[in-house]
């Protein structure tokens, strides 16, 4: 049955504690290793993973944009980012 | 919105040389004339980031332009009694009161409304954050906070959405903080459909020496902002978000809110704690409405006067942001120290330690102006008073609305009075406003830092400040909207009188105010009335209580369309009690106490539950305040604590004697037998107002047996009317005498379906 994949994020211009935390345990734990990476910046958003019964046309695709933008999202804080069909 | 930025940033130099740039001062909430104005003080065009700051600083939130001509009685009518233990008064970010033993307590309500309606999680999260960085800037630690709510009609689609959210954002919080939340209170009213009121409170404890304020003095000292980065949240929050209003129609205007990172205030907490007690900053302000224009303006006006400022020192989130966003930025768990250069080094070591990022902006001058750098280009240069204290003054029309007079004459006199009692009481206890508030409250630590001696359902909430002699302190909150509706006057002093006698039940003695004025436009002359009436009922009610106003803020342009909410003018009063260990709680706990009303009951159902609730009315006159009646009381009370003589007392106030009965039945399951003929025939009353009459400086009073008689002394010796009007019994049941009887378990299914029906199980 066809995945619909829905990610949502914060809004770029709102502050992400979440992924402020993981950003600074990334530093600390990156210090403790002489080779890691160096990250700038974590966020972290969400992803949903709805089943469909059935096959995925536009009309169903119409509706999960509408129901991602009502529902999955608080699109005062939040934007959907993308809206991906996964088989 | 949007901010038009040229590539070049808008400089001082360029402004001075393009006087005819067209600018968007409307859009950025400022009037034509006060624009003008803004031109007149410069002898400039202001330059974009100066119009920034002073529309923030401007807008009705920020400039107390419409309430300032009124809130000066709280600074006139003052006795000296008032100002004896007042250590810093209005003004300043809160009041702070000596409370004896070298210890003072700062307090501070203020509103979050408009972002607890558009985002209601992270809107009241902020507004706890708010109020505590208030406290913290006094060089207090926050020891508890509180909130008084508002929600629309309990029943509306609309209220579940923002009630889960607002208490979840208190929870969230305050619970990460680690901080009790000990009260507040709870209202339904449709009034209230499109404007919900989140306003938060929050109480600090400090030594007297550990006393700042926010003033930038001393040439050379380095101004530093440290805490959280600054990035694009909110901006213009202060200015759009609090000076307009929200329509049912049309485009809502969402600009983005705040987040609030309650482990990030933690750690500012803590951080600024060891910086007071190390003695490493002269002056400090914490940033909320208007950020980075609101500190430095603020601490430039209230010390020498100048300042320079590199903003690009600012410390960002996103580095996009223009000089215009980053002065109007609101994001949270900021704070600006003045910090002399000798202790820069020990300041850094400090937060360096606490891992708070920091940045020194600039320093103190002695030029009387505030200057702003920005990539080398002078792009503000302003006298700082200009921007934070000689904003517009508006002396709005006032008119006395239409409506009142046939309000005020359609009393609650002519409705029926049924026969059923147990029905009006069990209606009553029901109703979404008398209902239980457990759901609410349960969702909040209590007792986190160990040191809460009382709190929700108790009549205030009480915290333990010194833990070797007992010392603390008492602390309640009240508004009734439908009493000020019928007389704004009247209202607010009933809003302060049961504020009062809240504190005054648990045994603590009241020593200073804290208020929230939540009304309407002030632009509508008869909200400006309902306001000017208010202000003046509170500050004629604390000369006479003698206890003075510390503080507070006022919310406006709280309606939905053109219907302004009922004026809510939220009363904190804040008490002190020696030894915590002397509280009085609320509920009976023992049976065989006598149950004593103190006070006299006047057939007062104007305005009151009995009439909202059972009859879906609203009018006449709310009943009469005597604050010489509440004085008296309030002695009563805190002898009758000193010598150990009450069991419980519990305020009389909204559902009269029949809800003040039952709620204190419900406390821990102890019933009663009461029998009110004696009562009707003494007071001169029928049933219904012996129970649902709202009658103030009563209250329901409880002692021991082997007190009787002492406790009896007491009220003759001090004059004061009392009845002993039942017995506490260990019999499962309310019992009226002549009336009905209530099985305990019915009244607590009644008090707590109605919230739980809606919103989902009590926790814990």
């Amino acid at each position: 049955m066809p995945i619909i994949v829905v990610e949502v994020m914060p809004k770029a211009e709102i502050l992400d504690p979440q992924g402020k935390a993981v950003a600074g345990a990334l530093a600390r734990l990156g210090a403790a290793s002489s080779n890691a990476a160096q990250f700038s910046a974590v966020r972290i958003g969400k992803r949903f993973e709805l089943t469909v019964d059935g096959a995925v046309d536009d009309a169903v695709l119409a509706e999960v944009r509408e129901i991602a933008e009502d529902m999955l999202a608080n699109t005062v804080i939040e934007d959907v980012v993308s809206i991906t069909v996964a088989e | 919105m949007t901010i038009t930025t040229p590539a070049v940033p808008d400089t001082v130099a360029n402004a001075a040389a393009t006087p005819e740039k067209v600018q968007p001062y409307a859009a950025l909430g400022l009037k034509e004339d006060e624009y003008l104005r803004i031109r007149e003080i410069l002898g400039r065009r202001p330059t974009s980031g100066e119009l920034a700051m002073y529309s923030v600083m401007w807008s009705e939130h920020c400039s107390y332009k419409s309430s300032k001509p009124y809130l000066r009685q709280f600074g006139q009518k003052v006795s000296e009694k008032m100002k004896k233990n007042l250590m810093v008064g209005m003004g300043e970010n809160a009041g702070v009161v000596d409370v004896g033993e070298g210890w003072a307590v700062t307090f501070k309500i203020e509103s979050h409304n408009h972002p607890s309606f558009i985002e209601p999680f992270q809107g009241a999260a902020t507004g706890v954050g708010g109020i505590v960085r208030d406290i913290i800037s006094m060089g207090a630690r926050p020891v508890a906070v509180m909130d008084a709510l508002r929600f629309g009609d309990i029943d509306d689609p609309d209220t579940a959405r923002v009630v889960h959210g607002v208490v979840s954002g208190i929870s969230f919080y305050g619970n990460c903080l680690g901080l009790p939340n000990i009260g507040g209170e709870t209202y339904f009213d449709s009034v209230y459909q499109a404007n919900p009121l989140v306003n938060a409170l929050a109480v600090g404890v400090l030594r007297h020496e550990d006393l700042h304020l926010a003033n930038a003095r001393g040439v050379g000292n380095k101004v530093v902002l440290f805490g959280a980065r600054t990035g694009g949240d909110g901006i213009g929050g202060a200015s759009i978000l609090a000076s307009d209003s929200f329509s049912a129609g049309g485009p809502t205007k969402r600009p983005a809110v705040q987040v609030g990172d309650p482990f990030a205030e933690k750690v500012l907490i803590e951080c600024c704690l060891e910086l007071f007690a190390k003695g490493l900053v002269e002056g400090i302000q914490d940033l909320g409405a208007a950020g980075i224009s609101c500190a430095t303006s603020e601490l430039a006006s209230n010390g020498d006067g100048g300042m320079f400022i590199d903003l690009e020192k600012v410390l960002l989130r996103d580095p996009t942001l223009t000089a215009e966003e980053i002065l109007m930025s609101e994001s949270q768990e900021r704070m600006m120290a003045i910090v002399t250069p000798e202790k820069l080094e020990g300041f850094l070591a400090v937060v360096d330690k606490w891992d708070v990022e920091t940045s020194v902006l600039g320093e103190v001058t002695d030029t009387g102006r505030l200057v702003i750098n920005w990539r080398g280009e002078e792009i503000v240069n302003v006298e700082p008073r200009t921007v934070a204290v000689d904003g517009p003054v508006y002396d709005r029309p006032v008119a006395y609305p239409t409506w009142i007079d046939a309000l005020q004459a359609d009393t609650a006199a002519r409705l029926p009075r049924s026969t059923d009692l147990r029905a009006d009481l069990l209606t009553l206890l029901g109703s979404p406003n008398l209902s239980d508030k457990r759901w609410i409250t349960n969702q909040y630590d209590k007792y986190v830092l160990g040191n809460t001696a009382l709190s929700f359902p108790d009549d205030g909430g009480m915290v333990r400040v010194d833990e070797e002699s007992g010392l603390g302190f008492a602390v309640a909150t009240d508004a009734n909207g439908r009493y000020c509706q019928l007389d704004p006057y009247r209202g607010a002093q009933l809003a302060l009188a049961e504020a009062f006698r809240n504190v005054a039940a648990t045994g603590a003695t009241p020593v200073a105010v804290s208020d929230c004025l939540n009304f309407g436009s002030p632009e509508n002359p008869e909200v400006m009335w309902q306001f000017s009436k208010a202000v003046e009922g509170l500050a004629d009610g604390c000369l006479e209580l003698e206890i003075p106003v510390t503080g507070g803020n006022v919310s406006f342009y709280n309606q939905t369309g053109d219907v302004p909410i009922h004026p809510t003018p939220v009363v904190a009063v804040l008490g002190v009690i020696d030894d915590v260990a002397r509280r009085i709680p609320s509920g009976w706990q023992d049976e065989g106490n006598n149950i004593y009303l103190l006070g006299t009951t006047r057939d007062e159902l104007d305005g009151s539950a009995w009439a909202g609730t059972l009859h879906d009315h609203l009018g006449g006159m709310p009943p009469i305040v005597d604050f010489g009646a509440e004085l008296r009381l309030a002695g009563l009370l805190s002898a009758a604590a000193e010598q150990s003589l009450a069991a419980s007392a519990h305020d009389l106030a909204d559902g009269g004697l029949a809800q003040a009965l039952a709620e204190a039945v419900l406390r821990f399951g102890i019933g009663a037998r009461v029998w009110i003929t004696e009562l009707m025939q003494r007071d001169g009353v029928d049933a219904t107002a012996a129970l649902f009459s709202e009658s103030t400086a009563r209250m329901l009073v409880s002692v021991p047996r082997e007190d009787d008689v002492r406790f009896q002394g007491l009220c003759e010796g001090r004059g004061y009317e009392f009845l002993r009007i039942g017995v506490t019994e260990d019999s499962g049941a309310l019992e009226v005498q002549d009336q009905f009887t209530i099985p305990v378990e019915e009244l607590r299914r009644v008090h707590t379906a109605t919230m739980s029906d809606r919103f989902g199980a009590v926790v814990g």
